[in-house]
Order: C-alpha cells, then structure tokens, then sequence
C-alpha cells in the first residue's frame, strides 16, 4: 500500500488543476510547490541528518540569481583588472547554472561550517544567509541590489529539433514545478534507501557510535549538504523564471522558517513529510485569505507550528502512519519525556 | 550629528527600508555641516581628520556596543542556563521599543518612567513565554525548543505588525537636540544617556547574578541544574526568572534604541542575529564574553563601516562570527563546550 502511495499522490496534484480556474489558487499551488521542493531539500539535512540548517534559503536565493544572470547575461568587473562579461543564455542552461553553482556553495558551506555542531551550526547557517543577503544587496553591479533583476526570461524547454516549448502560462509552470518536485523527491528518496543514507541516519541517532563503526562524518555531511543545497538552487531556478524578478529579499529569513515549518510540521526524516507540511502550508494562505490579513495569517502560521511541535513533536507523517497502523499509542508529548526536578519543593 | 535628530527622524520615518535599517543607522558624520555651518576649527590637516574619525567612530562605537552588550548578555544568560537558543529576542527588542512608545507617546508618561516601564513590561513577557512554553518542554531536544521559539518570535513580530502596523515610529526624548561637541567628537545627550543607561544595566545584571541569593541560583544552576535541585534550588523558578531577566534586557536594549532611531516591527530581525553574533563571538553562556562580544562587534561595525565599505556594515558581525567559529570554535571567552 505504502508503495503505491507516492504515485498516487502525484496522480493527484497532477489532476488537481484540471479542476481549478482560479489563477490565484494555481499561483499559491506553484508558490508553495516550490518551496516544498526547498523543503524536500532542507529535509535531506534537518531530517536524515538531523543538522538543523536555518540558512537554507540562502542556496535557493544563489540557485535564483545565478539561473537569473545565466538567462539575463551581465557584465561585472572583478578585482585585478578581471572582467567577465556574460551574453544571456537559453534559460534552461540557467537552470543547471543554479543547480552546479548552489551545489558549490553547499559544499564549501558544509566543509567549513560541519566543524561545529548543535548551536553553533544554526547560528553559523543563519549568518551565511545574512552574508549572501548583504552580498546581493550591495554587489550593484552584479544584482542591481535593490532595483532587482526584473525581466527575467519564462522558462524554456525543449528537445533539438523537435521544437521548443516556452512556459508562459500558470498551468505549464504548475507541471514544471510538479514534475521537478516529483524529480527532487525521487533523488532524496533514492539517497535514503542507500548505504549513504544508512551513514546519514546512524549520524543523526549516534554521531560517536557511526564513526567509530567507519562512518566519515564530515564526508558524509557535506555531501548531504551539497545534494540538498543543488535541490534548493533548482527550486530558487524555478522561482526566478516563474516570477520573472527576484531581489535580496529573497534571502529573507522567513522564507527559511517556511521551509522549516514545512519539514517539521509534515515530519522530520520522513519523505512524505515535506510534501504533506509543502501541501498545508502552501495552502494555508489561500485557505486562510478570505478571513483575515497576512499579518494574522502568520499569527495563525506560528502558532500552529507550535500546536503541531506539542501534539505532533514528530510531525504529521508519523502520526499518521501510526494511525494508519492501529499502532497509535498514546502521543508521545514532550512533557512525558521530561525529567522531573528532584526533590522539588524543599527550597 | 549631521542633520538635526529630529529632522533625521521624519526624514527616515519616511524613506527608511525598515527591514535594511535595523540597529544603525547612518552613523553620524564626523563632519558637522548643521545649518551649513562648517566646525569652528580650520580646515584640518587629513592626519588630524582621521584621527577626529577615529575618536568619532570609537565614541558611536561604544553607545552601540552598550545597546548590543545588553542583547547579548540577555541571550547568553538564557542559553547558559536553559539550553534554550532565543529565537523571541528580536522579539522582546522590538516589543521593549514598542512599550516605550506606548508608555511615554500613548498614555503620556515621563521619559524616565516610560523606560522602566518598558522594561518590567519585558520581564513580565518573558516569564510570560517561558512559563506557557518552555516549562512544558523542558527536556525536549534543543530543536524543538528552537521551533517553537520561532514560532513565538513569529506571533510576537506579525502581533506588533498587525497592531501598530508597518510605518515606523519615533520616540520623542527630553534632551536637547543640539549635540556635545568634545575634542573634535560629537554625540547627542540621548546617545550619552544610552550609554551610561546601558552601562548602569549591564553593572546592574552582574550586581544581581553574581551579588543575589538569586544570582546565585542561577549560577548554581547553570553548572549543573540537577544537583542544583538536589540542593534545594527550585530549578522552576530559576528558568522562569532567568527567561525573565534575559528577555528585560532585550526590552531594555530596544527600549534605549528605540528614542535614538526608529521603532518599526521588523527591527528585531536583524537585531536578533547580531544578538547571535556577539554571543558567538563571547562564547555561549558566557557573560563577561557577551559583554566584550556586544563592544567588539560595534567596534568592528563601526570601523568597517567607517574605513572599509558602509554598505557590508551589517556583514562585518557574520565575518567575525564565521572566522571565529571556524578558528576557535567555542568563542572568545568560552567556558568548554563541545566541539565537533
């Protein structure tokens, strides 16, 4: 049954717009498909590895830019002298563009920043997305900082000689979102079942014990890192030639926290679990549109993720699965595994 | 300062990016051109304009190393001793802000009651949070203490949206608008008076932890919180007030900037990373370290900006926090942490 349960769910988004005309219910569909895809990456790390990376927006903001300058072209003088000048490309080179450089950066991020662990790591990820925020706002030359780079090309795909096809409509950016999401899961699904993803998980439950059985912690780490940075600079790809203009807010930390809340929400370590917590909370906004303000819709955001972290501390795909299994037990809450204070009320 | 506070107010009230212009602000310039009245002093040869920079930007320097100190301490002490990461501080910044606003422009108090005002409003938020929050979690893996943090942070920030809505705001203060002019080096009273507020808080924070039965406590706790409870230490009550004290001195920090720039919902974001970047740089949990951390990071803000480029102001702090964790990963003044 669980075997057939990813094709089926893909049958069925894949249906879904056959049956909708509202262009802002397929907007927020194609919204939140692509950052569910950057959930599906970031779950790679914060689930399988356990790393809680709260700068993952930062490799979908490089994936949107560099697919954006790929497609644009630019012209950027260099220190000593250097110019690079770059004539635009067919977008499509953009898109590998984002997936290589965002890779790169995920493998230099995660060779220096997985010498530190727990605390520190969050922070350190934090503050690289900081960084590369500054760095797109001030490199005027390269980014335009905060005019934005507007006018990027639509998405282009196509085989030679048979002809191409351009993404103009929201139905055909629907399916490209659909069909990379469906790739992305397929990869990071594929990674789990391997022996790498073995050395991921025995990292996450016992970072001693997988060394000393052979496990390269650093190694395996980085590697998590760069597969799951490459994913979310396909998905910044597919947001930059959908909306057609991005500036540095796109590294806003929020868009970070979307995405966390999407893995956590659905479950951590699961693979249906950023496609259940992508699916709410892509929605949730339209859902949520006709009765209150963006500003209490984020209310409504915050708080359910804390409803979800104290009833559901594991997220949603496990509970169900438990459900599903007849083997729900009472939920585990997190005041259950807590160790009473001794000898409490002698002060 | 270069132009007149309160016309820099509006001015920036008006065209400030709020989510660019968190914590500083155009540092002032060293050259006063008020009024088109250049300084009385000739013009100076370009050794003793640097060296009127260098004082300029060390002063600037200090009145935002005590705002930043009092960030912080704040954090640290709540890591220190909960092993809880703050994800509300940008938070509890940007609410202190807002109380001063309410206290001293909406119900009319004094300058001076508005501020403590601010800062109890703080205090009684914190316990607030950790008592619906974090006491049920106590024990939850850090984690997920961090997400509902973020979840907090989160209904706090869209709370003061909603409320008071995005235009920023400006506090009004008692002093004199003209600034003091010293050897060269000019600051405004209500810079002055963060500065010396500030630093009678942080003095105040280690009069109390390191002075009071409950500092005691607290620093009892914060060695080892089970044995802590074995001697009759009520661990409870500890994190409640420890949540407390940290968050009112976040209220506190945003209390004192909130007057001298202006108050807008999303000054806590950046505020809170800094935050993260001094306690970094002082080592988690380290008081002494927070303190020193919050001065260097603003120094170094303060010179990069002044003397390498102005618009990676806000980067030099992530520079630092990348280079010292890649170097000495438990930070400046660390006591010893674990280390990958």
């Amino acid at each position: 049954m669980t075997r057939y349960l990813p094709p089926f769910i893909l049958l069925v988004l894949a249906l879904l717009p056959l049956g909708l005309r509202d262009p802002y219910i397929l907007n927020a569909l194609i919204t939140g498909g692509i950052f569910a895809i950057g959930a599906i990456s970031l779950n790679l790390l914060l689930g399988f590895t356990g790393q809680l990376s709260l700068g993952h927006i930062a490799f979908f903001g490089i994936g949107a830019y560099a697919s954006a300058l790929t497609a644009l072209g630019f012209d950027v003088g260099l220190p000593f002298g250097v110019r690079i000048v770059h004539e635009g490309a067919h977008p499509f080179f953009g898109f590998l563009a984002a997936i290589i450089v965002s890779g790169i950066c995920g493998y230099v991020v995660g060779r220096l920043s997985f010498r530190v662990r727990g605390a520190y790591f969050v922070i350190v990820t934090i503050c690289f997305a900081e960084v590369v925020r500054l760095v797109a706002l001030n490199w005027i030359e390269l980014t335009q900082g905060p005019l934005a780079l507007t006018s990027i090309p639509f998405m282009k795909l196509g085989l030679p000689g048979v002809g191409e096809l351009t993404l103009r409509t929201k139905i055909q950016n629907y399916y490209l979102m659909l069909g990379v999401a469906a790739l992305a899961y397929l990869v990071v699904a594929r990674l789990v079942h391997s022996r790498f993803g073995r050395a991921m998980r025995g990292l996450k439950e016992n970072e001693q014990l997988a060394v000393s059985v052979g496990v390269n912690a650093t190694k395996t780490l980085t590697v998590a890192a760069t597969i799951s940075a490459a994913l979310a600079g396909a998905a910044g790809s597919l947001y930059a030639h959908y909306f057609r203009i991005i500036d540095p807010d796109v590294f806003l930390f929020t868009y970070t926290v979307t995405m966390v809340i999407m893995v956590v929400s659905g479950g951590k370590g699961t693979l249906a679990g950023p496609v259940i917590g992508g699916v709410i909370f892509g929605t949730l906004p339209v859902a949520l549109r006709p009765y209150m303000a963006p500003e209490a819709q984020w209310i409504v955001y915050g708080a359910v993720l804390i409803l979800i972290l104290f009833l559901m501390p594991r997220g949603i795909a496990p509970f169900l699965d438990d459900l599903f299994k007849g083997r729900l037990k009472r939920a585990k809450t997190p005041s259950s595994v807590v160790a009473k204070p001794q000898l409490e009320g002698q002060s | 300062m270069g132009v007149a506070p309160e016309e820099a107010r509006t001015v920036k009230a008006l065209y400030a990016d709020p989510r660019l212009d968190v914590l500083n602000h155009p540092h002032p310039s060293p050259l006063p051109t008020r009024g088109g009245e250049f300084p009385t002093r000739s013009i100076p040869s370009l050794k003793a304009a640097l060296v009127d920079q260098f004082l300029q930007h060390l002063v600037n320097a200090m009145v935002l190393g005590g705002a930043y100190a009092l960030l912080g301490i704040g954090l640290t002490l709540i890591f220190g001793i909960m092993n809880v990461v703050n994800f509300t501080h940008g938070a509890l910044y940007t609410f202190g802000a807002y109380a001063m606003y309410i206290a001293s422009v909406s119900l009319g108090l004094n300058f001076f009651l508005a501020l403590p005002v601010a800062i109890v409003a703080g205090l009684a938020l914190g316990a607030l949070i950790e008592i619906l929050l974090l006491r049920p979690l106590r024990g939850a893996d850090i984690d997920t203490t961090m997400l509902v943090m973020i979840g907090a942070g989160i209904i706090l920030q869209s709370s003061t949206l909603w409320t008071f809505g995005g235009v920023a705001k400006a506090i009004p203060n008692p002093f004199p608008d003209a600034p003091i002019a010293f050897l060269g080096v000019s600051i405004s009273w209500i810079r002055l008076f963060v500065l010396v507020a500030a630093a009678a808080l942080i003095v105040g924070a280690y009069a109390m932890i390191n002075g009071t039965r409950l500092g005691r406590a607290m620093r009892a706790t914060f060695q080892d919180a089970d044995t802590a409870a074995l001697m009759g230490v009520n661990v409870k009550v500890i994190y409640t007030a420890t949540f407390a004290l940290g968050s009112s001195l976040a209220a506190a920090a945003g209390a004192l900037l909130g007057p001298v720039y202006v108050v807008f919902p999303q000054m806590g974001d950046l505020a809170a990373v800094k935050a993260f970047a001094i306690v970094i740089l002082g080592g988690l949990g380290s008081i002494a370290g927070a303190t020193i951390g919050g001065f260097v990071l603003a120094l170094a803000e303060e010179f990069g900006a002044g003397y390498i480029s102005s618009g990676y102001r806000d980067a030099m702090g992530f520079l630092i926090i990348i280079a010292v964790l890649l170097a000495k990963p438990t930070g400046l003044f660390a006591r010893a942490e674990r280390v990958g």
